[in-house]
Parts: C-alpha cells; sequence; structure tokens
C-alpha cells in the first residue's frame, strides 16, 4: 500500500541506523511519547538496531493506559443502569477497574457495544430512541475532533437520548510533567505525529525553546522512527533544542484548522486525572457549559469512590519511563494480555502488551528472528 | 489508539463543509470516511483515517523530500562508511527547500 510499504522498506531501515551509529558519540535517552510508537520499535526491534548506549524509553502515549481506575469504574457503573447501551473502543473493555472491568459486566448481560468511530454511538442512539446510548470517549488529541463530532452531530440531530463519559487527555501538559520530575532521563522526544496532526507544532515548539530539549515530530513506521531518531540524536550531538517535523508528510505546522475548530466549540480544557502521572493540570477535556447535557456523568450521577486493589503492578513506573515491562514483577506471571492487571497489558498500544507479544520468548531465553538486520 | 491509516479517497459527496463523507479505499479494503476536517480533499487524495474521520491529507511532496534525504544516506553509506555522512537530513533551523 502506498505511503505503507516504503516506510517499511528494510534498505532504507539499513541505512538510517547506519547512520544514527555513525552520528552518536555517547548514551542518550529519547523517549517516544506515543503507544503507537511504542509498538513499532518493539514488534520490528528497531530498539536493537541502535547503537549501545542510546536507550529509548516508553511514553505514557496510550490513552487506554493512562484512563485513571475512576472512570473505567464510572463506565462499568454506568452500564449496569437500566435501559442503557454503553458504546465503547474495543481496547477499554479489558481494563480493570477498581473491583470490575467492563468485559465482565458485558458477559453479565449487560448491553456493552464496541464500536469503531463515536458517530457510530450516534447512529446506535438514533436508531434506538427509546433507550440511553452512552459513548465512553476516551482518547488524546487526535480523537478528540472524532468525539466533538458526535456530540455536535447529536445535538444538531436534536438527539436526547445520547451522551458521552469523557476520559480525554492532552499530551503537552504529560511531556512537561515528565521534564518536570525529579529524576527525569529523558534529553529528547519524539513527539506523537497524528496529535500533532491536529494540534500542530507551536506548543511543542515552546517546550523545546523553553526546556532546552530537542522534539522531533515523528510518524509510526520504522523508516519514520529511526528518521526521527536520527534527527534528534544530531540535535543532541550538537546541543541544538529544536522542534522538527519527521512527519511532514502528514504534519502541517498549524495542525488541522477546522478539527481544532470544534474541539474547541464542544470541549473546555480542565484539569485531568493520568494513570502513573497523577492529577495534571490542563491536561483534559470536558464538555462545554452549552454541551453540559450530554454529560454522562451528570445523566447518571453515581458513586465514585474507589478502592484500589492491592497489585504487584507496576503500570506507573512503565508509563513514566522509570522501568520497561520485563522489570515488572508481575509481568507475564500474574499479568497477561489474557488476565491484565494493569491498562498498559491491555491496550496493543501498551507497551507492557508489546514487549509481551514481541518479546516474551527472547525474554524466556529464545532468541527471536529479527525484522531488519544491520550488518 | 491514535492509530490512523493511510486511503486513497474513491469518492467525495455532501456539499456542507461538515458533512461531507465518502469511500476511501484502503488496499483492497474500502470504508465510508468523514471529510468533515479535511475540507479540500479530492478523489486521488490519500488521507489518514483515524475513527471514520480522516484528520489529514497527505502531501506528496513533504513525503518525497523525506524519502529523498534517506537515498542521499543510502548513497552515502555505499560510498563510504569512514566519512562523516556528507548529505543527511538538515539540521535544526534548516528549512525545506
Amino acid at each position: 500500500m502506498k505511503y505503507v510499504e516504503e516506510y517499511r522498506d528494510g534498505a532504507r531501515v539499513k541505512a538510517l541506523a547506519q547512520a544514527i551509529g555513525r552520528v552518536v558519540t555517547r548514551p542518550w535517552c529519547i523517549m517516544e511519547v506515543c503507544g503507537g510508537q511504542t509498538h513499532s520499535i518493539v514488534k520490528y526491534g528497531l530498539d536493537q538496531l541502535l547503537p549501545g548506549g542510546l536507550d529509548l524509553i516508553h511514553g505514557p502515549g496510550c490513552p487506554v493506559c493512562v484512563t485513571p481506575t475512576e472512570k473505567i469504574d464510572t463506565a462499568v457503573w454506568v452500564s449496569q443502569q437500566p435501559n442503557v447501551i454503553l458504546c465503547s473502543f474495543g481496547d477499554m473493555l479489558r481494563v480493570p477497574g477498581s473491583s470490575e472491568d467492563l468485559l465482565t459486566i458485558k458477559a453479565r448481560g449487560a448491553d456493552i457495544r464496541i464500536v469503531h468511530s463515536p458517530l457510530d454511538a450516534v447512529a446506535i442512539a438514533r436508531q434506538n430512541p427509546e433507550r440511553e446510548v452512552v459513548f465512553f470517549a476516551v482518547g488524546f488529541e487526535t480523537t478528540a475532533p472524532a468525539n466533538a463530532m458526535a456530540v455536535y452531530a447529536a445535538r444538531r440531530q436534536a438527539l436526547t437520548n445520547f451522551s458521552m463519559i469523557v476520559a480525554q487527555v492532552l499530551v503537552p501538559p504529560a511531556i512537561l510533567a515528565i521534564l518536570q520530575a525529579e529524576d527525569n532521563r529523558v534529553q529528547g522526544f519524539l513527539a506523537a505525529g497524528h496529535v500533532c496532526s491536529i494540534m500542530g507544532t507551536n506548543e511543542y515548539e515552546l517546550i523545546a525553546a523553553t526546556h532546552r530539549v530537542p522534539i522531533v515530530v515523528t510518524g509510526f513506521e520504522p523508516v519514520d522512527i529511526l528518521q526521527g531518531i536520527l534527527m534528534c540524536v544530531r540535535q543532541l550531538e550538537v546541543g541544538t533544542s529544536a522542534l522538527e517535523n519527521q512527519y511532514a508528510r502528514v504534519v502541517r505546522p498549524e495542525g488541522n484548522s477546522p478539527a481544532k475548530a470544534l474541539v474547541a466549540e464542544v470541549f473546555e480544557i480542565v484539569g485531568s486525572g493520568w494513570r502513573g502521572l497523577g492529577e495534571l493540570a490542563g491536561s483534559g477535556l470536558a464538555l462545554r457549559e452549552v454541551y453540559q447535557s450530554y454529560d454522562a456523568e451528570l445523566r447518571f450521577p453515581g458513586p465514585c469512590s474507589v478502592t484500589a486493589r492491592p497489585s504487584t503492578c507496576q503500570a506507573g513506573a512503565v508509563l513514566t519511563g522509570q522501568i520497561k515491562p520485563p522489570h515488572c514483577p508481575a509481568f507475564a506471571k500474574a499479568c497477561t494480555p489474557e488476565h491484565p492487571l494493569g491498562a498498559p497489558m491491555v491496550s496493543t498500544e501498551g507497551a507492557c502488551a508489546a514487549y509481551y507479544h514481541y518479546r516474551r520468548r527472547s525474554i524466556d531465553g529464545v532468541v527471536p528472528v529479527p525484522e531488519f538486520t544491520v550488518s | 489508539m491514535c492509530l490512523a491509516v493511510p486511503g486513497r479517497v474513491i469518492n467525495v459527496v455532501g456539499d456542507e463543509p461538515l458533512d461531507r463523507i465518502g469511500q476511501v479505499a484502503f488496499g483492497s479494503v474500502v470504508r465510508r470516511v468523514n471529510f468533515a476536517y479535511v475540507p479540500d480533499v479530492a478523489p486521488g487524495d490519500y488521507v489518514i483515517v483515524h475513527v471514520g474521520f480522516a484528520i489529514s491529507r497527505l502531501d506528496q511532496e513533504a513525503a518525497d523530500y523525506a524519502l529523498g534525504l534517506i537515498s542521499e544516506l543510502e548513497q552515502a553509506n555505499s560510498e563510504s562508511f569512514s566519512a562523516d555522512c556528507p548529505a543527511g537530513l538538515p539540521s535544526a533551523g534548516e528549512g525545506r527547500p
């Protein structure tokens, strides 16, 4: 497929890996922010092509992984209210709440439906006027325009039986939290390409300048990621800290203006809790007052007390890059994709799931066949 | 979650910018996609699609430029392994031509 195959080309991967090897003279730590990038890195073994001392730290860029337990509990509670159809992206169903997950509730008879677009949930509301349809609106900036359109469309269609649980978070406050942490090791960032396709690059330019850290907006295919790493280590080696855009075929500096406009029409910026990072000011979205009748948490006010289960899961440390998944005592033992203890083992973009699927055998002593080789 | 994939626009219908939809081919798979956020899209364009919405139109010129830089690296690699890389990505601050 065009715009896919050329970015998985072995010769290009090899050329980039060799160039990185020539540029790097010292150890460096680079964080790839997005879980999609983590997935590619682990799947294709890109970290294994890098020179020793160049460490990739996996970032918190997986919305499913950072959604706090309270929101899962809210969804579990709402889905059990009379007459409710809860619609969600598939990833969210297995994420453990404080006592149960959505898949368990569904198996017990709750009407929980997996949708591929927020507009599918609006269509279900239109087709079922006697039912209450609630969409679990999880996502980063990439997904915010789609979630905003669902509310906007419901209002235009005068649907009164549609609402959403909003669990929208914003990436720049998380990057700032990582940079400001006392034990921060991150010296450069690969920013999330699809988030920037919506928001543009301004916020990142400011972070790069004020925190003197190079940031490279990067795509998701092997060639994209290695090119982003090359751009980042070139900056680190010469001591610059600029914003660069490796993913210019998709990301414009100004972002997507119509998408930003509709997000601003429907949502306002509020504080939000993150699994692993805690409460971060200005890091979430909530429905504006004029759209509050679509807020499921107001429509179905319920108990929100959370009693955390004691767990060996160290999802928070994984999400902030303090440890790699295999260093968690529960990894591949008490915690597996079939029985996850933490969200990063659930989502395909979670670092734990990526290591489980692509690295478990090598951790067990079986050496996997690499996707690419660099001679 | 932010997974978004490139596809080729087959057709575009609707006049109101926020209501425009159409079909997009991802290899042999064809899906209906919302074009509210790519107002200038036309059949034959490639778009990046996320949860049923096109969020960006692919810029062929930018793609060619980035791949061209890698071709220069490949050439440099084959010519000399010992020399410093003479033709690579621009350093920070240098713009695209």
